[in-house]
C-alpha cells in the first residue's frame, strides 16, 4: 500500500498542514456562529438550516476530513512509541487508517442526509 | 589562607544487576570545600569509606563524557557540578535513567553509541578519499570562520548522554536515535565539507527517527557543553519539511601550491 511507504516527513507534513488547515475551518466554522447571538444559532431549525448553505456544507466536509486525518495520524504517533517492532508499525497504520476512513464516510454520509442532497 | 570545611550527606545508589541484588541507597558523610565536585566526594568515599563504589570518569574535566550521572534528581557530569552550587545537605547520587545499569553509578552505553555510529558522524565527501596511504595524498579543505560557526557549537557534544537520559522519547522508544545522535547529523548537514546530507535524511527520517522528538526541550536543559541538541534537532526538522534553504556549497581543497 503507498500510503505504509510513504516517508515519515511527508506524512508529518500532511499533519502539520491539516492541523493548520483545521483550526483555520474550526475559526470560519466559529464566526459562523457569531452571525445571530450565540444561544439561538445552536436552535435545532438553524442547525439544520446551515446545512442548506452548500459553501457550509463544504466547510463542513473540510473541516471533518482535516481534523480526522490530523487527529488520527496524531493517534497513530502516540501508538507508535508503545512497540518497536515493523510489524506494529504497519498493523497500527492499518487499524488507524481503517478508523479514519470509517470516521469520514460516516461524517459524510450524516452531513449529506442533513442536505438533504 | 583559611578555606571552610563542612560536611554533607552522601546517598549513593548502589546495586550489582550480575548478581540480581536488590538496589539500595549507601550513606557517606563527606567533608567538602568550596570547590568540591561530586565526583571528588565520590572518590572521597570510594578511597575512605568503601572501594567497592562502582563509579566511571577518567578526565575529571568535563571532557571526556565518562562521569554522567543522577545528581539529586537531574542528569549532570559528577566532575563538573559543585557540591556548592547545589545549596544541599544530602547529595543523591543515581545512574542515568534511560540507560541499561550496570553496577552501581555505572551504566551502559552500547545502544547510545550504536545510535551515534548510525548516523554516520564523519565527513562525507564523494570527491575525498577516505583511505590514505601516501603522505602526498592528504588534502586539506578550505573553510571560513563564519562556515565553521555554523556547526561549531555542535561540534562540542563529548557524548555524556546526559540529553539522551533525560529526553522523554528515549524513555519510550529504544529505536529514537535520541537528541545527541540527531543533533550530530545537524552537525555534519551544517559542516560545509560534507555532503552526506542526503544519506543522514534516509536514516533519520523514518518511523522511529526525528519526528518522534515532540519537543520537549529537555536535552538541551541538561546539556553540560552548550551544544543545544534541540535547536540541531528543530533546525534539521526544517531541512527535512524543505522549510529551510539547502543551498550548502561543498568546501573547496587547498591546492598543493596554495
Ligand atoms: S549533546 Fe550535550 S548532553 Fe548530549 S551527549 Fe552531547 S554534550 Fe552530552
Ligand atoms: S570525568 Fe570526564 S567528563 Fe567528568
Amino acid at each position: 500500500m503507498p500510503l505504509l511507504t510513504l516517508r515519515e516527513s511527508q506524512i508529518m507534513k500532511i499533519h502539520y498542514l491539516t492541523g493548520i488547515g483545521a483550526l483555520f475551518f474550526v475559526a470560519i466554522h466559529i464566526l459562523f456562529r457569531l452571525i445571530m447571538p450565540f444561544g439561538q444559532s445552536l436552535e435545532y431549525e438553524n442547525v439544520v438550516a446551515n446545512y442548506n448553505n452548500v459553501y457550509y456544507v463544504i466547510l463542513l466536509e473540510l473541516m471533518l476530513i482535516f481534523i480526522s486525518i490530523h487527529g488520527f495520524n496524531g493517534l497513530r504517533v502516540i501508538l507508535l512509541e508503545l512497540k518497536q517492532t515493523p510489524w506494529w508499525e504497519s498493523i497500527i497504520t492499518i487499524l488507524v487508517l481503517a478508523a479514519m476512513i470509517g470516521v469520514i464516510a460516516y461524517g459524510t454520509r450524516t452531513i449529506i442526509i442533513g442536505s438533504g442532497l | 589562607m583559611s578555606e571552610e570545611t563542612s560536611r554533607i550527606k552522601l546517598r549513593v545508589f548502589r546495586t550489582n544487576y550480575n548478581k540480581s541484588d536488590s538496589p539500595y541507597f549507601d550513606e557517606f558523610d563527606v567533608s567538602v570545600k568550596r570547590w568540591t565536585t561530586v565526583l571528588d566526594a565520590l572518590l572521597d568515599a570510594k578511597c575512605y569509606s568503601d572501594s567497592s563504589l562502582g563509579i566511571r570518569y577518567s578526565c575529571r574535566m568535563a571532557s571526556c563524557g565518562s562521569c554522567g550521572m543522577k545528581i539529586n534528581g537531574k542528569p549532570r557530569l559528577a566532575c563538573y557540578t559543585k557540591i556548592s552550587e547545589l545549596n544541599d545537605q544530602t547529595i543523591v547520587c543515581e545512574p542515568l535513567p534511560n540507560f541499561p545499569r550496570i553496577r552501581d553509578l555505572v551504566t551502559d552505553f552500547t545502544q547510545f553509541f550504536a545510535h551515534h555510529k548510525k548516523i554516520e558522524p564523519y565527513i562525507q565527501n564523494k570527491d575525498v578519499s577516505t583511505e590514505v596511504t601516501e603522505k602526498d595524498e592528504l588534502t586539506e579543505y578550505k573553510q571560513t570562520p563564519e562556515e565553521v560557526d555554523n556547526y561549531l557549537q555542535f561540534s562540542y557534544c563529548i557524548k555524556c548522554g546526559l540529553c539522551y537520559s533525560a529526553c522523554p522519547t528515549v524513555a519510550t522508544d529504544s529505536k529514537f536515535p535520541g537528541p545527541q545522535a540527531l543533533s550530530q547529523a545537524y552537525r555534519y548537514l551544517a559542516d560545509n565539507r560534507d555532503d552526506g546530507g542526503s544519506t543522514r535524511f534516509k536514516i533519520i527520517d523514518e518511523r522511529h527517527g526525528i519526528w518522534r522528538c515532540h519537543f520537549a526541550g529537555s536535552c538541551s536543559n541538561v546539556c553540560p557543553k552548550g551544544v543545544d541538541p534541540a535547536l540541531g534537532i528543530q533546525l534539521l526538522k526544517g531541512h527535512l519539511m524543505g522549510v529551510s534553504k539547502h543551498d550548502k556549497k561543498v568546501a573547496s581543497m587547498r591546492t598543493k601550491d596554495e
